[in-house]
């Protein structure tokens, strides 16, 4: 049964399970000994046996979380070595609520260090490799969750996006992940990058299997007052068909430099088969698309430079002992610190600073309410957007890591529905050279009924095949 | 040469620790000589991953001071991270209030409020080693059970004129807070905190000089040295033709110096923003209403009773009034025995305060009810003036029952023409120079006659009944 097994979707399996067909433990462990066997360095602790049976509508189906998420007893560490060997004393809410719906916890996965990077080379713990070629990257922050469920290490993984974190990973690695409107997942134990901007949601197989994990993770949070209740349930989605549906293409963002031929090929394509779906395109502009990306890029540092003044040495993590305080804040940072973080924090300290204010994080703040705006007035006229998830394919371990501004370039066409606290979800819609190419679908806010359904049907006819990487790692 | 003559002018800070049930961001009870760091969570040590929930009732109690203060109440008010480094601060940034704080403007007695924001408060550190303070010493270990816990901070505008008006107008917020049930307000265990900013100005002008601010006076007492020491410094400074340097400063109450803490250029730069993990706090018409429905009756309007229901002395209205525990005991003085006079009441509840400096009369041994009983004993003259000061002293000493000390000690007015008559009679028979003078009109030597007297009856007479005696016994009319 055990080549089977990893053939399974997570609905698939939590069905066979709930029908008497196949075995809890049989399934944690086919994933926990692929896990263990880890070759592309995607977890950073995998558990040793099955956690306890917790009867659920998830029936049992292991899950992999990304280790930005704090779990009780159990190594969170952000990728960061100033985390180094940190057990939190509580578990987050989403990993609770998933748990509680009887997903048990497989492990813990390398992401870039608190979340900052698109291709998990800023990690403390090492690259995560690409399943679809062991030379390229899996795309970041949640390359570990990624890279672990094209891989075939897990049915589904857990992940965060706070620029494109979710969504660049899913579509390097030829996966599904869904970026959740802002506040509709509890923020709570999950370890702080830009608190206005993060979000956790699903990396799965496939759409079905996102709205699985979504239904669940969904909620209001008493203890995250950005918390908000979801205003309906979320469906598992069964369209085969886009009649009716306007979708709206920023025609001067995707028709902009930088994009490879292979991923524009690849969206067209997906475009026409969205039109023989009985879908209307339309064209639109975002007409601050052009600033979004800096004010992300001031927005998001400001906010980590203070969500990351706690790591200090005082309490928790990597303590540099020196004679003075100063000092021993100074040395503790500088060693547990990667560069991109330090890089991070620089800029949000002087973006901050008294002075600098009004000029950069007022004027981000500002830039980010005309996003939003642009966004809901294209959503007055259709219903969804639909843009590359990313620029490129996959990119080569160490192309990226000398020049900070060209791996900014890869959340381009994220970053707008992070600024806009928007949903959206990246799906396979191809490949490109042999590498997979993303789709991304965004809806207004709690629109990600919409969003699945759409995703669901262009899933269908798009025939993606991902089942390639599932053994090989 | 001598300069034109300067005023201070003095603001305050006063962080004033909530009496909520739990801390201002998370579930924990708030801290109170329990063992270090066991009222603690995720929330309040500042672990990874754990976020902020603001408490209600501490918004709550913030609108009641903000009524209480005739404050402008925000209709949105919203948090702010104010950012530094300091290992009583876990998460290198104190949740506080910037540009929207929950209270604009107000007033109590004489002195505008600037505004009134709530924040919370920091945990403690404690030094191990000679110094006492972070720098050379040995060790610190920091304690969270405080970190946490709800403040309010109210800022005066800079308008107080000297140290003690600085005192008296404390004392009044105090009251006022206390009245309010707001808070403990106990300076010395830290519920009420007080920081001056102090600069000089010269007298008649209206533009402010170079301040100070001046740290760590935790009482009443110190408040008032601190400011005076510090308008002497910088009196000193300015009349040697220097100029003061801004900073900030830590008043040592042991020795009453003054020491930098930091420079104007050494000065944090807190890099203010609004709090992402805090939605803005809407104050809606039901939080009003909770609010207005909750406040009791406040210093000024107990003044006002106090002078039109109980016909009080203003002096006496207002004292009572601007120190409630002070009022409260009167208040009990008076229920102990209905039939007395109130400002004879009054009188005697000062009388004992001014036997008991800093304590409070109901914290002393003298209860309401034997000091109704002592001030009755006056009414009826049972007792005169000097012998109830007596008692008094006695009371404030040991306690006890003034009926049973007055009969112990033998203390009863000697009145009546029956038993002071002869005592009287023989005072004039023994001085029968100053007897003539007296006969003659000349009323200079009553006093004389009146201390012999009241050492024949060792200060039980009334000084108006030996005169009244005197004049009798002499036939003057």
């Amino acid at each position: 049964m055990a080549s089977d097994i990893g053939a399974l979707s997570a609905a698939a399996a939590a069905a066979a399970i709930a029908d008497g067909g196949l075995a809890r433990d049989e399934l944690f462990e086919h994933y926990r000994a692929r896990a263990a066997a880890d070759q592309l360095n995607a977890f950073t602790w995998v558990a040793e046996a099955e956690p306890g049976a917790v009867d659920g509508p998830l029936g049992g189906v292991p899950l992999a979380v990304k280790d930005l998420f704090c779990t009780e007893g159990i190594p969170s560490q952000a990728g960061s070595k100033i985390l180094a060997g940190y057990c939190p004393p509580y578990t987050a809410t989403a990993v609770a609520n998933l748990e509680a719906a009887g997903a048990p916890l497989l492990g813990k996965t390398n992401q870039d260090e608190f979340a900052m990077g698109s291709s998990n080379e800023n990690s403390a713990y090492g690259p995560v490799l690409n399943p679809w070629d062991h030379g390229r990257v899996p795309g970041g922050s949640s390359g570990g969750s990624a890279a672990a469920v094209a891989g075939g290490l897990a049915p589904w993984a857990l992940g965060t996006d706070t620029g494109g974190s979710i969504r660049q990973p899913a579509a390097l690695c030829g996966i599904v992940g869904l970026k959740p409107t802002y506040g509709a997942v509890s923020r709570y134990g999950m370890i702080a990058f830009a608190s206005s901007l993060d979000s956790a949601g699903p990396l799965t197989r496939d759409v079905t299997d996102a709205a699985l994990c979504y239904r669940h993770l969904v909620g209001r949070d008493s203890a995250d007052a950005t918390s908000v209740a979801f205003p309906e349930p979320i469906e598992i989605p069964s369209s085969e068909r886009l009649d009716g549906v306007k979708l709206a293409v920023p025609t001067a963002l995707v028709e902009g430099e930088g994009i490879e031929p292979g991923v524009r090929a690849s969206f067209e394509a997906a475009l026409e088969t969205a039109r023989g779906l009985g879908a209307t395109i339309i064209s639109c502009e975002i007409p601050s698309a052009p600033y979004a990306l800096s004010a992300y890029y001031v927005i998001a540092p400001a906010e980590a430079s203070s969500n990351l003044s706690r790591f200090d040495g005082v309490r928790y993590g990597l303590r540099v002992e020196q004679a003075h305080l100063d000092e021993m804040y100074t040395e503790t940072r500088h060693d547990g610190f990667g560069a991109e973080v330090k890089r991070r924090i620089l800029i949000g300290t002087y973006a901050l600073s008294s002075g600098y204010y009004d000029a950069y994080y007022g004027r981000a703040q500002r830039v980010r309410t005309v996003v939003a705006q642009d966004l809901a007035s294209i959503f007055e006229q259709a219903d969804l957007i639909v843009t590359p998830t990313s620029p490129t394919v996959a990119f080569g371990l160490g192309e990226r890591t000398a020049d900070p501004l060209s791996m900014y370039l890869s959340d381009l066409f994220t970053i707008p529905m992070s600024l806009a606290g928007t949903p959206a979800i990246s799906i396979p819609s191809g490949l490109s050279e042999g590498l997979p190419v993303g789709l991304q679908i965004c809806g207004p806010a709690f629109s990600e009924n919409r969003i699945l359904s759409a995703a669901h049907a262009l899933e269908q006819a798009i025939g993606f095949d991902g089942s390639v990487t599932w053994g090989s790692d | 040469m001598a300069g034109p003559e300067l005023e201070p002018v003095i603001g305050l800070e006063i962080h004033v620790q909530l009496r909520t049930a739990t801390k201002m961001f998370c579930g924990c009870a708030l801290g109170f000589g329990e063992p270090p760091n066991t009222r603690t969570c995720p929330v309040c040590l500042g672990l990874p991953g754990a976020l902020p929930v603001a408490n209600a009732e501490a918004i709550h109690y913030g609108l009641m001071i903000g009524m209480a203060l005739e404050s402008e109440l925000a209709p949105i008010s919203t948090f702010h991270r104010k950012n530094y480094f300091y290992p009583d601060l876990p998460k290198g940034y104190q949740i506080s209030q910037f540009d929207l704080p929950l209270c604009s403007g107000g007033k109590l007695g004489e002195v505008n409020i600037h505004r009134v924001h709530i924040e919370e408060d920091a945990a403690k550190l404690n030094h191990a080693g000679a110094s006492g303070r972070i720098e050379g010493a040995d060790s610190s270990i920091v304690d969270f059970n405080r970190g946490g816990t709800p403040l309010a901070e109210i800022v005066t505008e800079p308008e107080l004129g000297s140290a003690e008006q600085a005192g008296e107008w404390l004392r009044l917020l105090r009251t006022t807070l206390r009245t309010l049930g707001v808070s403990d307000v106990n300076m010395e265990e830290g519920s009420l905190r007080c920081d001056a900013n102090i600069s000089l100005r010269p007298v008649g002008t209206d533009q402010l000089g170079t301040k100070t601010e001046l740290k760590n006076m935790n009482s009443f007492r110190f408040i008032e040295r601190g400011i005076r020491a510090e308008v002497d410094r910088q009196r000193a400074i300015i009349e040697a033709g220097e100029t003061v340097t801004q900073e900030t400063l830590h008043f040592d109450p042991k020795s009453e110096s003054i020491t930098s803490l930091r420079s104007k250029e050494e000065a944090h730069d807190y890099r203010y923003f609004p709090e992402p993990d805090l939605p803005p706090v809407m104050i809606t018409g039901e939080m009003l209403a909770r609010a207005s429905a909750a406040l009791p009756e406040l210093p000024a309007a107990r003044e006002l009773r106090y002078i039109e229901a109980l016909s009080l002395s203003p002096e006496s209205a207002r004292l009572f009034a601007w120190r409630a525990e002070l009022a409260d005991y009167f208040d009990a003085v008076c229920a102990a025995d209905k039939s007395l006079d109130r400002q004879l009441a009054a009188n005697w509840v000062t009388e004992l305060q001014g036997r008991l400096g800093e304590e409070e009369a109901e914290d002393s041994k003298v209860t309401a009810a034997a000091l109704a009983q002592l001030a009755a004993m006056v009414a009826s003259s049972q007792i005169n003036q000097g012998g109830a000061k007596q008692v008094l002293d006695q009371l404030v000493a040991a306690g006890g029952d003034p009926a049973a000390i007055v009969a112990d000690q033998g203390l009863e007015a000697v009145g009546g023409a029956d038993e002071l008559a002869p005592i009287v009679a023989a005072a004039l028979e023994a001085n029968p120079e100053l007897t003539e003078r007296l006969r003659g009109g000349d009323m200079k030597p009553i006093g004389v006659i009146i201390g012999e007297v009241m050492k024949q009856t060792r200060g039980r007479a009334d000084g108006k009944e030996v005169t009244a005696l005197v004049r009798e016994q002499l036939g003057l009319s």
